[in-house]
């Protein structure tokens, strides 16, 4: 490890550390690659050792054992790892640069119901945190606004772009709704007690929402002489072109969200969070409901919960037959990088590791919608993928020599490696 | 006209007291002095709670007790009550009360930044300090409270401003409605009353929390001190006040999470025993309340059950907050059992009237009814000093006591009045005669059966014919029943109208048929009226939980002991040259890493296999700021003079996660609200122990520092305090090193100097016996605290987040200052773009000593993961890695002679791992510190059951409380304070 780290430090070194701030987007794949030798892990569950994979024109034409013929440039990958791109669902990643200057922060729009409120034209593909995704092989995510009862609609890029429309994989491919909760926080600051107490207006904040879905709905029935802006960008949950993501961690929230949103006519709902999810799995596997569930790291949310809760939620909820996979919307953008290992951690709760990984990766794609190109490594599919050292879902293993997006040979470089050089090659040199 | 009466009114209603004074003109008539005796006999007789006459006389004149007594002499000049089969107790005592004294308003919301001046002139600098508050000034006495209080029992209450950190004297004022304030007040400046809370009044900033209140009393009293002495030239009010009134009862209202041990603390540093304000929960750390010597002003507000009836509601609510419902009510009982002195305090309970129920409930929770009694009487009165006055019924005393059907304790009695200073107050009627009984009523030729209940002095009817029930409505006082009923559905009423006479069980009258026809009724008892089947339920003794530590879900039965083990074939990462031995066995004893080494004989030490396993040394965290109930005093931007070992909280779950992630030892910092914030607490995480337990014996000192954004207040309204650019930042550390040498050089001088506990902190860090950990982020500033340390001829010990340490590595290392940084962190302010992960990798590789930290009570329980990441980004060495998050923390905080690595001789402070620490997948299995477990997997499993076991039990019994028409509230979570570097 430590002689690896090295080898690769004078490679760098080499190449130079005059880059700029933010890396040049690559140019599209001209040539075939193959990549052998490898460990492929596939993101369905399955792995190929000792594979070949061969792209060409940013989509994979052949994956399988060693004598699967190669074409083109060939990496030899021997004892390495190669994975589909991670995904991020519900993050505001290119909406927020840094957390505590008002000036870069685009991820919250005022207003309540705003699903006409669209994330991806103030996505900013240049920003700095998105490219601190791509060396741990965080490749895609689902760019979200926040706050409100309906914070708008998402789309989902990938991670090298020169704009937003490059960045594109699907546009305005779901809204965002933050589910009442029955119980809120007491208002301290007028005298209340600190603590959470049962919310009075559960029940006609829940209206709210109904009321909006059915004359979303009923607007959509006629030709309207008068645009709405809110109930038009509705219209899309009701013919099953969008999808409708409802973020609720109770079990009565839940129950509540899933029975409600489902009469009012949402044909895809993705339920996100779901802390308690793991006591109504019946419920929702009843319910055809995959879950997007909150990352491991995080605390309990109850003083008397097992520590561990929260690292085995994900387990809890796969052994259970849902489709599951894992997002970090409570968590700064930056955090993101660590996708690999919230999933990572579920494998000491006893999840097999390839499981782990599809949390991250096919399921992922599935339940956004994308599956058809990327989440899996598959004949067909985008080449959106990487080589890593070792196992990518361990901080031992992450290490990433090689990354593609729809083939395209990315820089594994960031505004940090680059400092991580320049000082670095200050104190080499003595200066 | 109508004014001029009333006055009269008032003054003829004052000169018929006892106590008009003898010196005053009398314009509205002759002097009518009454100097009889009044005389009670026959009665059961509370002398005082533990002094009880049977059948004695109790002899009052001019408001005040001559005898009390078997034999008493009356004489003739006496009127007498006859109290045969009463009783008579002291009435009761309030020694915490806000009677009568106009409370301050809380001060209107402030403007665009904190005011951090103090707003008043020759007073103490401290606008939260105003010992020369009098509550006399502000009393004004209030005739419909004091007959609430009456009706409860009290005769004498001391009352005060309960507003401020110190808030002057309070008030001793009888309940005397029929006196004035010449005859009810009994002191005038009763005692010196402090608490840890700001005054809502005021609007100054500091102290913004417990500790910088803790603070500010200690410097107080310190320049009370000084004061005293002669020794400053300027008038200060406050400290006048406070030094003439030294010598009163000292009362300080402390409250919950073991401020009642934080008050006494100051208390015996400066000499003063309080009494103490209790919190309710005593019984949690008894054996140290104990120690503190105090009497107790004990609340009884115990908690109402939750309404846990919907499940998912029930959810929210802890084992904790359970418990403490379920175990409050055994408080009085524990502190009794320990012989803690207390009296019982109405304060908190939401009225007066509440007092009995609560009192019962104590009782049936164990208090002993004498114990009770003497809450109510004698320890108040002695609390305040005043037991040859108040509090008992001995001979002088004033002759304010109660009179009952009963014991006062007992649910069927009755209170029927409370003289007050000799004036009879009439709460109950006690020659009311109790009707209470069944009845044959006969009226208009019919006959009816009457069924009258409910208490004697409030009672109920009901009315049948045959199987019939009928509309009724009844009204009952001195001793007249006015009673009617309506028949034929409404259409037809009856009314009628009787006196019940001593002599007879039948009630005669006047009958008023529907028809208006004039006529008469006459009920006739058949059954007297039994209280039997109300009692049965009183008698069963309640169920209580066991106490646990800390007492909440995780909490352990005993504190975890220790025990000498050894670890078998273990893959032991010793941190030291030795690196990492495979296949190695580690014996634990007394505590201690006594033998390292292959097939070591265990003797009579407990063997854990470890094969597979990973044997560590205990993770240190640089940075935390769990366990502790406030973090930041940003009300003055250099604030050295609070200690975090003054607010540690050891009831924090985050304690047990911690350890659960590996974590033995941590260092609770300071906020970064100001450019010089507070002292720290080194702590082992001793799940459990007490706070004090848990600090590091002969702990090194340190004190954090800050930089940049935060001290600066650049991300929140804040614009009036110095600095707001780094540009001051260097000026505040200028001036309060050149201030802390310029006081250290006066006091080794041997001159008299002001005691300034600030200063002391300062010349400790110019005198290399403190330690700054710094936080920091971007070069300039870390370069410029190094230079600031260098002028003044010390050394920087630690600079902690340090993001940009990376850039002055090499200037790091020449100062000899280690980093303690974040893995991988960044973006989340502007002075973090420049954060990277490779920081602690480069500071390492330029000799730096490297920890990393975690400043977030999630992260700190993956620190293991943590350190993994320094391997990936810049390759540092696995082992390397390691001690960033064990050895090289204990250097930075000095303990690596004790903890830090698997050495012979250090604490056994050992972690055992699933798989490879630095992995994603390793679990710590057992984590050990001083060879006790205070985490392990199995352990864990069972607390698991038994809090799920325990939650189902009291959700039953609160389901039953409810059932059973107990009070309930809405189900509640606590939400305290989660801590990072900036929490306010």
């Amino acid at each position: 490890m430590k002689k690896r780290i090295h080898i690769l430090f004078i490679l760098v070194l080499l190449l130079g550390v005059n880059t700029q701030a933010q890396q040049t987007p690559a140019s599209k794949q001209t040539e075939a690659i193959s990549i052998t030798g490898a460990t492929a892990h596939i993101g369905d569950g399955s792995i190929i050792k000792n594979a070949t994979l061969v792209f060409e024109n940013g989509k994979i034409t052949a994956i399988g054992e060693a004598s699967t013929p190669t074409k083109g440039k060939i990496i030899n990958a021997n004892g390495k790892h190669i994975y589909p791109g991670f995904i991020a669902p519900n993050k505001t990643l290119g909406l927020i640069e840094v957390n505590a200057v008002r000036a870069s922060n685009d991820q919250d729009e005022i207003g309540d119901i705003i699903p006409h409120v669209r994330s991806i034209i103030a996505y900013n593909a240049e920003s700095k945190v998105v490219e601190s995704m791509r060396p741990n092989g965080v490749l895609l995510g689902q760019i979200t606004p926040s706050g409100g009862r309906i914070s708008g609609t998402s789309s989902i890029v990938q991670f090298d772009a020169w704009n937003w429309e490059d960045a594109s994989v699907k546009v305005d491919d779901g809204i965002h709704l933050n589910w009442p909760n029955s119980f809120r926080r007491g208002r301290w600051w007028l005298g209340e007690p600190r603590g959470f107490q049962p919310n009075k207006n559960y029940q006609s904040q829940i209206e709210e929402v109904v009321s909006f879905m059915k004359n979303s709905m009923a607007y959509g029935k006629t030709k309207a002489k008068e645009h709405n802006p809110a109930y038009a960008a509705m219209q899309g949950l009701f013919n099953g072109e969008q999808k409708l993501y409802v973020y609720a961690d109770g079990e009565k929230e839940i129950i509540d969200a899933v029975t409600t949103l489902k009469s009012a006519g949402a044909k895809h709902l993705v339920l996100v969070g779901g802390y308690h999810a793991y006591k109504i799995t019946d419920f929702l596997k009843e319910h055809n409901i995959p879950v997007l569930v909150g990352f491991t790291h995080q605390l309990p949310n109850f003083n008397d919960d097992d520590y561990d809760l929260p690292y085995k939620l994900p387990k809890l909820l796969v052994d259970a037959g849902l489709l599951v996979g894992l997002q970090n919307n409570g968590a700064s953008n930056f955090q993101t990088r660590n996708l690999p290992f919230y999933a990572g951690q579920v494998v000491g709760q006893g999840l097999a590791k390839e499981k782990a990984l599809q949390l991250i990766t096919g399921n992922t794609a599935k339940i956004l919608g994308i599956d058809a190109s990327y989440g899996t490594l598959a004949v067909g599919k985008s080449a959106t993928l990487f080589i890593s050292e070792g196992d990518a879902l361990d901080m031992r293993g992450n290490q990433l020599s090689h990354a593609f997006i729809d083939g395209r040979t990315l820089s594994l470089e960031t505004h940090q490696t680059e400092l991580w050089k320049r000082y670095m090659g200050k104190y080499n040199s003595g200066q | 006209m109508m004014k001029m009466r009333l006055f009269a009114l008032a003054i003829l209603w004052c000169g018929a007291t006892l106590f008009a004074q003898d010196y005053f003109p009398e314009n509205d008539g002759v002097k009518t002095k009454n100097n009889n005796y009044t005389a009670f006999t026959n009665a059961k007789i509370y002398v005082t709670p533990t002094q009880v006459i049977s059948n004695g006389t109790l002899l009052i004149r001019n408001g005040k007790v001559v005898q009390a007594g078997t034999s008493v002499s009356i004489p003739k000049n006496s009127v007498t009550i006859d109290l045969k089969g009463k009783w008579i107790y002291p009435s009761f005592i309030d020694v915490y009360s806000k009677f009568g004294v106009e409370q301050p308003k809380r001060a209107p919301g402030g403007g665009r930044s904190p005011q951090y001046n103090a707003s008043r002139e020759g007073f103490y600098w401290n606008d939260h300090v105003t010992p020369e508050n009098n509550a006399i000034s502000k009393f004004k006495y209030d005739d419909k409270k004091a007959a609430a209080l009456r009706k409860a029992g009290f005769g004498v209450v001391n009352s005060h401003i309960a507003d401020g950190i110190a808030r002057g004297t309070g008030v001793l004022v009888t309940l005397n409605g029929k006196g004035n304030d010449a005859d009810r007040v009994l002191d005038d400046a009763s005692a010196q009353y402090f608490s840890f809370n700001k005054s809502v009044a005021k609007r100054q900033s500091y102290p913004t929390s417990l500790m910088g209140a803790m603070a500010l009393l200690r410097q107080m009293y310190s320049d009370a001190n000084w004061y005293a002495k002669g020794n400053i030239d300027t008038k200060d009010r406050s400290l006048e006040a406070l030094i003439a009134n030294r010598g009163k009862v000292q009362i300080f209202a402390a409250g919950k999470n073991g401020n009642t041990l934080r008050a006494d603390k100051i208390g015996d540093a400066f000499g003063i025993q309080y009494a103490i304000l209790a919190g309710g929960s005593e019984y949690e750390h008894i054996e140290d309340i104990k120690a503190t010597g105090a009497t107790y002003i004990v609340p009884l507000n115990f908690p109402d059950a939750y309404d846990v009836s919907n499940p998912y509601q029930a959810n929210y609510v802890s084992l904790e907050d359970m418990r403490t419902w379920n175990q409050a009510p055994s408080n009085p009982k524990v502190m009794a059992e320990n012989g803690v002195p207390f009296s019982f305090t109405l304060h908190d309970l939401k009225s007066p009237a509440k007092l009995k129920d609560k009192l019962m409930k104590a009782i049936a929770y164990g208090l002993p009814k004498t114990k009770a009694l003497e809450a109510l009487t004698t320890i108040p009165a002695s609390t305040l000093g005043k037991s040859s006055q108040i509090g008992s019924l001995e001979a002088g005393r004033y002759a304010n006591f109660l009179i009952t059907s009963g014991d006062i304790f007992d649910a069927s009695s009755t209170l029927y009045e409370n003289w007050v200073q000799g004036h009879k107050n009439v709460i109950n009627d006690k020659d009311l005669k109790d009707i209470r009984g069944e009845y044959n009523l006969n009226a208009g030729g019919n006959s009816y059966q009457l069924t009258i209940n409910g208490t004697a002095s409030k009672p109920k009817a009901s009315v049948q014919q045959d199987t019939n029930k009928l509309k009724s409505k009844i009204s009952y006082k001195d001793n007249w029943l006015d009673l009617s009923f309506t028949t034929d559905e409404g259409a037809k009423i009856y009314r009628m109208t009787g006196l019940a006479t001593a002599d007879s069980d039948h009630i005669n009258g006047r009958l008023i048929l529907p028809n208006g026809k004039e006529t008469s009724f006459k009920a006739i008892m058949t059954k007297a009226f039994s209280e039997d089947e109300k009692k049965k339920g009183e008698s069963e003794t309640p169920v209580i939980m066991p106490v646990t530590y800390p007492n909440m879900g995780y909490g352990y039965k005993s504190n975890p002991k220790q025990e000498n083990m050894l670890f078998k074939n273990a893959t032991v990462w010793t941190g030291e040259d030795a690196g990492n031995l495979e296949n190695t066995d580690v014996l634990v004893r007394n505590g201690k890493i006594s033998k390292i080494g292959k097939n070591l004989n265990a003797g009579n030490a407990q063997v854990i296999d470890a094969t597979g396993k990973h044997l560590t040394a205990g993770v240190i965290d640089e940075h935390s700021h769990i366990a502790a109930l406030a973090i930041n005093e940003a009300g003055h931007n250099s604030t050295a003079e609070v200690k975090m070992e003054d607010v540690v909280n050891p009831n924090d779950i985050n304690i047990y996660r911690n350890l659960a992630g590996g974590v033995t030892s941590i260092q609770l910092l300071h906020g970064s609200a100001n450019p010089i914030g507070g002292r720290s607490a080194v702590l082992k995480l001793k799940w459990g122990l007490s706070a004090d337990e848990m600090i590091y014996s002969n702990s090194p000192k340190f004190i954090k520092f800050a930089l940049g954004e935060n001290v600066k207040q650049s991300n929140w309204e804040s614009y009036s305090r110095f600095p707001q650019t780094r540009m001051g930042v260097e000026q505040v550390f200028m001036d309060y090193f050149q201030r802390g040498k310029e006081y250290d050089l006066k006091k080794k001088s041997g001159q008299s100097y002001r005691y300034d506990e600030e200063m002391e902190v300062l010349a400790e860090i110019l005198n290399g016996e403190r330690y700054i950990s710094c936080h920091s982020y971007v070069q300039s500033e870390i370069n410029m605290l190094m230079k600031v340390a260098e002028k003044f001829d010390f050394k920087v010990n630690t600079f902690t987040h340090i993001l940009e340490g990376y850039k002055v590595a090499d200037k790091m290392a020449a100062h000899g200052v280690g980093g303690s940084t974040f893995s991988d962190w960044w973006a989340y302010k502007y002075e973090v773009n420049d954060a990277i992960p490779y920081n602690a990798a480069i500071m390492h590789s330029q000799g730096v000593t490297v920890a990393i930290n975690s400043d977030d009570r999630e992260m700190s329980r993956r620190l293991n993961q943590e350190a993994g990441k320094i391997v990936k980004y810049g390759g540092v060495s696995e082992q390397e890695a390691w001690k960033m998050v064990t050895l090289n923390p204990a250097k930075l905080l000095h303990i690596d002679d004790r903890v830090g690595s698997i050495k012979e001789g250090k604490d056994a402070d050992l972690v055992l791992w699933t798989d490879h620490p630095l992995s994603v997948y390793a679990k710590a299995e057992k984590t050990i510190i001083e060879g006790a477990t205070y985490f392990d997997m199995d352990m864990d499993k069972t607390q698991r059951e038994a809090i799920a076991k325990e939650r189902n039990t009291l959700i039953n019994m609160m389901l039953q409380e409810k059932e059973g028409g107990g009070k309930t509230r809405k189900p509640m979570k606590q939400d305290p304070k989660h801590f990072q570097c900036e929490t306010l």
